[in-house]
């Protein structure tokens, strides 16, 4: 049945997995994508949206280099939010809430559109691998199918276990089997591999709900989007989430189920995310808060089920359902089905290069919860750069790497390779040194270029980001060259208990005060006219608010960055001999091994690598 | 880089004491040590445990060179991390070149200058600011930049910085906290206590900052410029300064021939007396060279002592006035000492009309040693070593002095974003900068200590 060579093979057909086969085929690789079941492609495992805060700002970069995620989010979106809105620009988050069934079937009619690229339906049991490269995948009815590379992205599916109170059992999410195989593969190969664990909240019957108990959180009023093309709009009608709380009472209940919680009862080995916690751990060790929020969100425009955000448990199902019972506006709930914890394989990050490529196994990607990390956005956007990398290689090209001042993108596989993760990793604005230069509404002038060269970005994209940023440029010119008499300013200043000008001035200095806006300055008559003369649409204002409000602080950021940089520069020779240098701590010398930082800057993020250790490296650096 | 030889040298200054140390470091020092060491108990020198002192005779082909204590120290407990023998052996300039001379000839190398704390760096001994206390120690040749450079040496130092750094941090984790956590149910930060937090590290900040004024004087020694002709007293007034002290003298030549300077150690603290030509008006074009010149020593000096002869005021006196308005008039700022040498030649009738010509005049016979010790006290005054007294931490070292006010530069752009309600991510910005310069002190910050204490005491996660 397969008798051609593949470029790009990619196992599973997650965020990860969708991202990679995308990226590949659009790239020219002739490439198949392989999962268990067609009918799942892209799931929502977990909650009903997409981005947030770094998340957004991820699924921006992944539109803005060419990958699918920003485009899907937009034509299943039933609710849209830029999170943060009061906080600097550099905080901006989009986030919508999906139609879950809509999103998995845009993603699948987007693939099915892709050139380059097959379909098969089965369960890969393991890698051919020849002389420490990959040849191609079997699986399990014992198809062998060859390929120059594989991407793997198996999301929870490796050896996933699901617990239910004491209950527990395979398969890789609710009502699917788990996949075997490739984890034992894999370490008899020399990997290391790991368990984690992640949970997710009952589903209810949103009939069954009385929402007049509960908060209306309702989207934006003025919603944007996240693909910066124009085939898709921003929402003109959108749905409402509700917010409720846990009390005492509904602790008090959860408690009752504590001695039958995998949890608590030592069956759940591997650690979960500290940041998303399950509910028993939340009233088990913030014991002194007496209620918790819960968000009710619903799965789609049509569907009544919705999903209970923050009540995330593994409890017995009968604990689940007496608890939720408790909350207001729950009285009368009915379950789809409970919420369910579960463990799976994966692979410490740092057996993998910048690229995403294992280091022992040549023209083998990871991308995904494979490497540690939880999140759609986390997974699609590693899914992506594997996907490009993969493509590069079997092209014989040179790899496509991103630095931790031009992407969350960079961040976040410079820390998976770097440091590893103890739990699954997800993204906070907090990771990256300079946020203020990864804001939402620059990844096109960050990457598009980028996205461009490699042939993934349509030269349309590229078009309008260029147009884009030369409109604000000018816009931006034009606040600095243009001043403002004190008969027309000072109203507008005395609106805002701005300090008023004795003399004209020039608008930009007015325009940067804190307090002023740009609904301000368009009072102005010549701000007016230049916009409508100029025909400006909202994301060229925006931009141009941007640079004149915080043209000093991105400035600065800038300057950081560069300095880092210079770290950067300083390589470290392939297969240096951290051995020989006797006089750094065994730890740090074990880590550097493992870890081959590609240059000192890297080698400084490691955990367990001290300043001194990385004074002693520059002297043998000869610096 | 070698670092798998063993080194030698000596310990203590070089010259013949009473003892001196003879100190060995790297893999083959207790070895090659041991084959020349015979213990008058007949103990094998490579059996014994570290941290022993044994007493033996260092002996050559049957000839014995001294009789000598040998410590041992075992690699890693010791000051550079690796092997240590250190021979304490008579202080003659023969018998320690001897015993050198005799590891040279068997595997040990001549130690570079430094190469003992580099070694002990390297082997993650010292960190780096006490690395560079440790050879500020080595320099410090008055008690009181002694003090400073052990007080630093222990760590003192840094762990003022490491506290801050740690109040600093947890502020900037409520910060992060409010930006990544937006939409949960997290208690904002309190804005009052982050402001009084903030008053309080720019407080210490400051004072640190402020104490590198201190402790520079205290490690260089006070510039002095001494103005007065040539024939006028000043070497006879620096040896009477000097003989009283008993200290050490050294002489660094200038950039020019005519800068000489002369350092005296007077109660603990180091002067630098720095020669200058007179201020005479000249038409002379070399002349007026000299004089330009004698204005710059001036300008960099802190305390300025005019010098004159007593008997030579009673012909010139006019110009000196002229002089000393001159200095007054240029440096109003700078603490002036006006001196009157050679008051022993003068009568107690003309001491008595000079004091009425010249206000404050100090009167002083180098020769018989009058008004020199009031001279010291003089200069003393100047000087505020309150700091020093109250066993406060004092900054020395330039590179600390440039990140604390980095620091400070930073933490006081967080005061003014806090007091203009400044949006969070922005003045994390700063946070971080100042975070940053810390860790140039302490080591490095990264955002996984943030993250780590979001997550340690914060609720969150839907």
């Amino acid at each position: 049945m397969f008798n051609e060579v593949y470029d790009v093979i990619v196992v599973g057909a997650g965020h990860a997995g969708s991202e990679a086969a995308a990226a590949a085929a659009n790239m020219g690789s002739k490439t198949l994508l392989i999962t268990m079941n067609l009918q799942n492609i892209a799931q929502m495992s977990c909650n009903p949206a997409m981005g947030g805060i770094a998340k957004g700002q991820i699924v921006r970069e992944i539109d803005a280099l060419g990958g699918y995620s920003g485009i899907v989010s937009d034509t299943s979106a039933i609710q849209f939010k830029m999170l943060n809105k009061s906080k600097g620009p550099a905080m901006w988050s989009p986030r919508v809430q999906s139609d879950r069934m809509r999103f998995a079937e845009d993603w699948r009619l987007l693939l099915e559109q892709t050139k380059n690229l097959d379909f098969y339906q089965e369960m890969v049991s393991g890698l051919l691998v020849e002389n420490h490269k990959v040849v191609g995948v079997k699986t399990s009815l014992g198809v062998e199918i060859k390929a120059k590379s594989v991407v793997l992205t198996n999301g929870t599916f490796l050896n996933g276990l699901i617990h239910i109170g004491d209950k527990n059992f395979g398969g890789g999410r609710a009502g699917e089997k788990a996949a075997t195989g490739i984890t034992e593969q894999l370490v008899q190969l020399g990997f290391e591999s790991g368990r984690m664990k992640t949970g997710t909240p009952p589903r209810v019957d949103g009939r069954s709900l009385d929402f007049s108990k509960m908060l209306e959180q309702p989207g934006d009023v003025n919603p944007e989007k996240f693909s910066y093309l124009d085939i898709t709009k921003p929402l003109s009608k959108q749905r409402s989430c509700h917010m409720s709380y846990t009390s005492e009472k509904v602790h008090d209940l959860l408690r009752e189920g504590f001695d039958r919680s995998p949890m608590f009862n030592g069956r759940i080995k591997s650690l979960g995310p500290r940041y998303c916690p399950s509910i028993e751990d939340k009233i088990n060790r913030f014991a002194d808060k007496d209620r918790h929020q819960l968000f009710v969100e619903p799965e789609g425009w049509n569907t009544v089920e919705y999903y209970i955000n923050g009540f995330s448990t593994s409890l017995p199902e009968d604990v689940q359902f007496k608890a939720l019972r408790s909350v207001a506006g729950f009285e009368n709930v009915k379950f789809f089905r409970p919420g369910y914890a579960i463990e799976y394989d994966y692979f410490p990050p740092t057996q993998l290069k910048h690229t995403l490529e294992t280091k022992l196994v040549e023209g083998l990607y990871f991308a995904g919860q494979i490497n540690g990390t939880t999140g759609y956005e986390e997974a699609a956007s590693q899914g992506l750069m594997a996907g490009i990398n993969a493509s590069l290689k079997v092209s014989e090209k040179d790899p496509f790497t991103l630095q931790r001042d031009e992407a969350y993108i960079g961040v976040l596989i410079d820390d998976l390779i770097t440091k590893g993760t103890e739990e699954p990793y997800r993204m906070f604005t907090s990771r990256a040194e300079y946020r203020t230069l990864l804001r939402q509404d620059n990844a096109d002038l960050r990457l598009t270029p980028k996205g461009f060269e490699l042939g993934l970005a349509s030269e349309k994209r590229l078009k309008r980001m260029e147009e884009k940023h030369e409109q604000a440029a000018k816009f931006v010119q034009f606040f600095r060259e243009t001043s403002v008499q004190p008969e027309e300013a000072n109203p507008v200043l005395e609106s805002k208990n701005s300090a008023l000008v004795k003399q004209s001035d020039k608008m930009f200095k007015l325009y940067s005060r804190p307090n002023i806006t740009i609904e301000d300055v368009r009072k102005f008559e010549a701000v007016e006219n230049y916009i409508q003369e100029n025909n400006l649409d909202n994301e060229v204002i925006e931009q141009t608010e941007i640079q004149v409000k915080y043209a000093g602080y991105i400035a600065k950021e800038k300057l950081n960055a560069d300095k880092l940089n210079r770290l950067e520069y300083v390589k470290i020779p392939e297969n240096f001999d951290y051995s020989q240098i006797k006089s750094m701590s065994l730890e740090a010398r074990e880590k550097l091994k493992n870890i081959q930082p590609t240059s000192i800057a890297q080698a400084s993020r490691i955990s367990g690598v001290s300043p001194n250790d990385i004074s002693v490296l520059l002297v043998y650096m000869g610096r | 880089m070698i670092l798998n030889d063993t080194i030698v040298a000596l310990a203590t200054p070089s010259g013949a004491g009473a003892i001196a140390v003879i100190r060995l470091s790297g893999p083959e020092a207790i070895t090659i040590c041991s084959t020349f060491f015979k213990s008058i108990h007949n103990k094998d020198l490579s059996k014994q445990k570290t941290h022993t002192i044994h007493l033996g005779h260092i002996i050559e082909n049957n000839k014995t060179l001294d009789e000598v204590l040998v410590s041992i120290f075992k690699n890693p407990h010791s000051y550079t991390g690796e092997n240590v023998i250190e021979i304490s052996c008579h202080g003659s300039i023969f018998i320690q070149q001897e015993i050198i001379q005799l590891f040279l000839r068997n595997g040990c190398r001549m130690a570079n200058a430094g190469e003992f704390t580099l070694r002990a760096f390297l082997n993650g001994k010292l960190d780096l600011s006490q690395a560079e206390a440790v050879a500020d120690l080595i320099a410090s040749d008055n008690e009181a930049s002694h003090q400073i450079a052990m007080q630093q040496m222990r760590g003192g130092f840094s762990s003022e910085i490491a506290k801050l750094r740690e109040e600093l941090l947890n502020f900037a984790s409520l910060i992060e906290l409010e930006l990544d956590f937006a939409e949960e149910d997290v208690e904002f930060a309190d804005r009052t206590q982050f402001k009084d937090l903030v008053n309080r590290i720019v407080f210490v900040l400051k004072r640190l900052i402020d104490s590198f004024a201190v402790g520079n004087v205290i490690k260089n020694g006070i510039p002095v410029a001494i103005v007065g002709e040539p024939n006028v007293g000043k070497s006879t007034l620096l040896n009477a300064l000097l003989n009283e002290e008993r200290a050490i003298v050294s002489e660094i030549a200038g950039t020019t021939r005519d800068t000489i300077e002369d350092e005296i150690v007077i109660g603990g603290i180091g002067f630098r007396f720095i020669d200058t030509a007179g201020i005479r008006e000249t038409v002379d074009v070399v002349e007026s060279i000299g004089i330009k010149k004698t204005f710059e020593k001036i300008e960099q000096a802190q305390v300025v002592v005019y010098l004159f002869d007593a008997e030579q005021f009673k012909t010139d006196s006019e110009k000196f006035i002229v002089e000393i308005e001159k200095i007054k008039n240029k440096y109003p700022l700078k603490p002036l000492v006006v001196i009157a040498n050679k008051v022993d030649k003068l009568s107690n009738t003309e001491v008595e009309t000079l004091k009425a010509t010249i206000n404050n005049l100090h009167l002083l016979s180098a020769k018989t040693g009058v008004g020199v010790e009031e001279l010291k006290e003089k200069l003393l005054g100047f000087v505020n070593t309150g700091a020093l007294r109250n066993n406060e931490t004092i900054v020395t070292n330039s590179r600390h002095y440039d990140a604390l006010q980095k620091a400070f530069e930073e933490v006081t752009k967080v005061k003014y974003g806090l007091e203009s309600s400044l949006s969070g991510d922005l003045l994390a910005i700063d946070i971080r900068q100042a975070l940053y310069h810390f860790g140039e002190i302490t080591g490095e910050i990264t955002s996984d200590d943030l993250l780590g204490n979001i997550f340690a005491n914060f609720c969150i996660g839907k």
